[in-house]
Parts: structure tokens; C-alpha cells; sequence
């Protein structure tokens, strides 16, 4: 890659989103906003390549994407009553407890992760306006059709603009709700990236974990003391960490406990265990965590085993145990049923596990969690049954290889 | 910006009956704070006529002009800065009238 490109690759992943919303705060036009910045850096490829890279090249395109959104105006003459009365509401008052915390991304982020939006709208929305991916490229990460991604798009645009979803970093009474909003879509992303659902799909995505690590970063830098931002980056980073040991050269998924912790990336761990010690900080002063906070810390329990013999289960099971008052759902029940069979064997963790069969029938995890335990206790058939099942509902091509080598391990009995 | 602000109900599982004077309350704070714009609660569906004049003679029927199991109970229409005022005010509205409620802009 030559310079040029480098600055240019450079310029959008840290200048994008920040064009965006400098436009869409001056312009009141999310769709306008868009366009104009995607022109911006369409003819920044062309100039920078004749004339070089200018010496402040964030400054070059939001100057050459406001050029782009005045030409746009006038040309579609746009600037009539009509316009005025579209354009999106936002507020010059910073909210009370962000103080001085106020950046045009942060409501940007809180436009495209509205929840009067639908879920798969705000996830497309997200990573066009915030993240900058192209259509084509988000439509590779879901799997799905261009037109429907740009469809998703073009009507959520619609809505934000006829129903005056506003501009606007929301009040602190809504605020941690909102967090939330926009947190569960970066998580989205994350886990689609993580565990890849498609037959023709590598098993895990990096550039979509990456993408979803970059934005939550973006989040944390915005608001620095929400305990849950803090806490979904360093589930995120102590995730990702794993990930080279994860799969094994011929693609299988390999479990926690048969990793190879050599392969660890020490940086990511190093990094979210820092995360998850401030937050243990913040707790002992008397701060509640939320579930991400406790996630991020069974996962910093996980990856501060050196062996998994040394794995710490009865902290992770008291995790757990926290974790269920705050989300009380079957699939976080599974999971501690997973910490229960190491400390209290798999014949106790099986009840827990045959009480959630109404609830996760369809969920591929469920039978897997359900197989590995009647194999620990040597109930053969019926293992082999739950794996078929969890095989048939699995959607990703190394737990599906991993699934179907543990069954056909299976002796007869 | 006018919301239409519709209370939707269920045939098969009504809302409680006993709503009225905490709506009442809530439309005088709505009044109050300058979001009232028009209420009003409607008849049962049995009650409704659909007219079709679009060809040669008026056509009366009897009858709502669709047949569902949730229905239209009332409707407000409310002046609100933004959708979020909107929705705020739409979350204490369903709990005032036990119901669920549709938030849609006028164009």
C-alpha cells in the first residue's frame, strides 16, 4: 500500500464518523450527511493521489464534505421551508451528567441505535454511519442481500426523518437504557463476527470482531466512566484474545479447557483484566455492576488460569450466580449449569440443564451442553442423540466439526 | 410535530375498565404542559360503517373495514418536540390505560 492509500485508509477509519456527524449536527440530515462524506472521501482517492496528501486531512474532508452537502442543496434546491421543517432536532445543551463529555458521534450513536428502530436497522445504520462500511460490506457480514441492507438503510433514514427521532445525546433518566440500546447492537456485532452463522462463512470473523472492538473503543472514549462500556470492551477483548486457539488447523472449535493458552494474546488479556480491575474497584466502592461488568469478569476468572486445572469455577459459579439475578434468561442458566457440573458433578448439573428443555429446545447449545453431560456420565445413546440434535441446529462450521467428532468418539453403551 | 397517539386493544384480552379518572388526570397534565392536541374514545368496532363511493353509487356497509382481534379503542393527537417526548409521554399513556399504544407521525 503506498502512502496515499495509507492516509486515505487511515483517514476514513478514524475520520469517517466524526464527518458524519459534524455534518448531520449542521445539516440536520442524516441521508445528506452520508453522502456528501462518502463523495468527500471519493474525491480525496482522486486529489490526494495528484496533488498529495494535505497536511490536515480530517480537516480537508469535512470542509470538502460540506462543500459537497451545499452543492447537494442548491442542486436539489432543497433548502425550501419544506427542508427546514425536516431537518433533525438536536440540542446545543450538553445533558447535565456528561458535563463536558459531548461529541457529535456520541449522538450519532444514539440516532442510528434508537429503539424505535428495528434491531436489524439500527445494527446496518451503526456500521454505515458510525463504523463506514460500505453497503456491499455489511451485506457480506449478515449474510444477506445488498438490496436489503440498502433497503434497511433508506427506510431507517425515512423514519428518522418523518418521525423526528432526534439528534441528541438522550436525558440522564433515559441514558443508561439508551447505553444499553446501543451497546447490545456493538455485542451483536460482535458475536456474529465470533461465532459465524453459514456454511460458507470462515468460523470466526475477525473484521467484524475488529470492527465491533473499534467502535466500543470509539464508546469508551466518548463515555469514560459507564461501568458497562468498560465492561462490554473487556468481554470483547478478553473474547477476542482467544480467538488463534479457538479454532484448530483443520477447523474444528476447540473447547476452553483443550486451548492451547500459549496461543493467548497477552496484550488483549492484559488489557481486559485492566478493565475488569476497575470496575471490581468501582463495585467495591459500593457500584452495582451490570451484566457485561460480570461477564467480562467470569472471562477475566477464565483467562487468568495458566492451566485450565486451575480454572477458579467456584468465583465463576458465584459469578453466575450474580449474573442470574441481573438477567434471569435460560441461556445464562445453561452457562452456570456448565460451572455447576465441575464443581459438583455433571449428574447435578443435568437437572439444572433438563429444566431449561422448554425454553432452549432450538438452541444448538443446549444439546451440546446436554450431550457433553450424559458422555461424562457415561450414558452413551442418549448422548449421542443430544449431539445429533445440537449437530442439526448448529450454524457454525467449526462447532459443527468439533459436535460431530465428539459424537462419533462416543463408544457404544 | 403532531403524533396520532392510537390505544390498541385486545378482543381476546382486554385491558382493565376501571381507567378513566387516572386518563382523565393524565389528559389534564397533558393539557398542562402543552402536548394536549384532541382525545377521544371510540365505540366498539360493531359500531363502525365503512362507505365506499368510489364507484357509481355509495356503498354503505356494517362493520370495522378490517376484522381483527386487536382494535382501535381511542386516539390522542399530541404536539411534541421529537419522537423521544413522544414515546416518554406513549410509556405512561399505555400504563394510564392498560393498553398498548401506536406512535405515529403526521406527514
Amino acid at each position: 500500500m503506498n502512502d496515499v492509500e495509507e492516509a486515505i485508509t487511515r483517514a476514513h477509519r478514524d475520520g469517517w464518523a466524526r464527518v458524519v456527524a459534524a455534518l448531520t449536527r449542521r445539516f440536520g440530515d442524516l441521508d445528506l450527511a452520508e453522502e456528501a462524506t462518502a463523495e468527500a472521501f471519493a474525491t480525496a482517492v482522486q486529489r490526494w493521489r495528484a496533488d498529495g496528501v494535505p497536511p490536515n486531512p480530517a480537516a480537508w474532508l469535512t470542509t470538502t464534505a460540506t462543500h459537497k452537502a451545499i452543492d447537494r442543496i442548491r442542486r436539489e434546491s432543497k433548502r425550501d421551508d419544506k427542508h427546514e421543517e425536516a431537518r433533525m432536532v438536536h440540542d446545543d445543551e450538553p445533558p447535565e451528567p456528561l458535563g463536558v463529555i459531548d461529541d457529535d458521534r456520541l449522538r450519532l450513536f444514539f440516532t442510528c441505535c434508537h429503539p424505535a428502530l428495528g434491531v436489524e436497522a439500527r445494527l446496518a445504520l451503526t456500521l454505515r454511519m458510525v463504523g463506514g462500511l460500505t453497503v456491499p460490506e455489511i451485506a457480506r457480514a449478515f449474510l444477506v442481500a445488498e438490496s436489503a441492507v440498502a433497503q434497511r438503510i433508506t427506510r431507517a433514514k425515512a423514519k428518522i426523518k418523518a418521525a423526528r427521532i432526534p439528534y441528541r445525546v438522550p436525558a440522564a433518566p433515559d441514558l443508561p437504557a439508551r447505553v444499553g440500546g446501543v451497546l447490545a447492537v456493538l455485542f451483536l456485532v460482535f458475536n456474529e463476527g465470533y461465532l459465524a452463522t453459514g456454511p460458507d462463512t470462515d468460523p470466526v470473523r475477525h473484521d467484524l470482531t475488529a470492527e465491533a472492538i473499534r467502535l466500543t473503543r470509539l464508546i469508551r472514549a466518548l463515555l469514560p466512566d459507564d461501568g458497562e462500556v468498560a465492561g462490554l470492551l473487556a468481554l470483547m477483548l478478553l473474547t477476542e484474545a482467544r480467538r488463534a486457539a479457538r479454532v484448530s488447523a483443520t477447523g474444528e472449535l476447540v473447547a476452553l479447557h483443550e486451548q492451547d493458552r500459549g496461543a493467548w494474546d497477552a496484550d488483549l488479556i492484559a488489557e481486559g483484566h485492566g478493565l475488569v480491575r476497575e470496575r471490581l474497584a468501582a463495585a467495591a466502592a459500593g457500584v452495582a455492576p451490570g451484566r457485561y461488568q460480570v461477564l467480562a469478569a467470569i472471562n477475566a476468572v477464565h483467562t487468568s488460569a495458566r492451566d485450565t486445572r486451575d480454572t477458579d469455577w467456584s468465583q465463576i459459579l458465584a459469578l453466575y450466580d450474580q449474573l442470574v439475578r441481573l438477567d434471569p434468561s435460560p441461556i445464562v442458566a445453561l452457562n452456570r449449569a456448565v460451572a455447576v457440573a465441575e464443581l459438583d458433578g455433571p449428574e447435578v448439573a443435568l437437572a439444572l440443564v433438563d429444566r431449561l428443555a422448554g425454553a432452549l429446545a432450538g438452541y444448538h447449545a443446549y444439546h451440546a451442553t446436554r450431550a457433553d453431560l450424559l458422555r461424562r456420565l457415561g450414558r452413551s445413546e442418549q448422548s449421542r442423540t443430544a449431539y445429533d440434535r445440537a449437530i442439526e441446529l448448529a450454524g457454525n462450521t467449526a462447532e459443527t466439526a468439533y459436535l460431530t467428532r465428539r459424537r462419533d468418539q462416543l463408544g457404544s453403551g | 410535530m403532531q403524533y396520532l397517539v392510537s390505544v390498541i386493544d385486545d378482543k381476546t384480552n382486554p385491558g382493565s375498565t376501571d381507567r378513566q379518572p387516572a386518563i382523565s388526570a393524565f389528559n389534564e397534565r397533558l393539557i398542562a404542559e402543552g402536548h394536549w392536541v384532541f382525545a377521544g374514545g371510540l365505540a366498539d368496532t360493531e359500531a363502525a360503517t365503512v362507505v365506499d363511493n368510489r364507484g357509481e353509487q355509495a356503498v354503505f356497509s356494517d362493520g370495522p373495514f378490517v376484522e381483527s382481534k386487536e382494535y382501535l379503542a381511542g386516539v390522542w393527537v399530541w404536539e411534541a418536540p421529537d419522537l423521544d417526548v413522544a414515546l416518554a409521554l406513549a410509556a405512561e399513556a399505555s400504563k394510564v390505560c392498560d393498553r398498548k399504544i401506536e406512535v405515529r407521525p403526521f406527514r
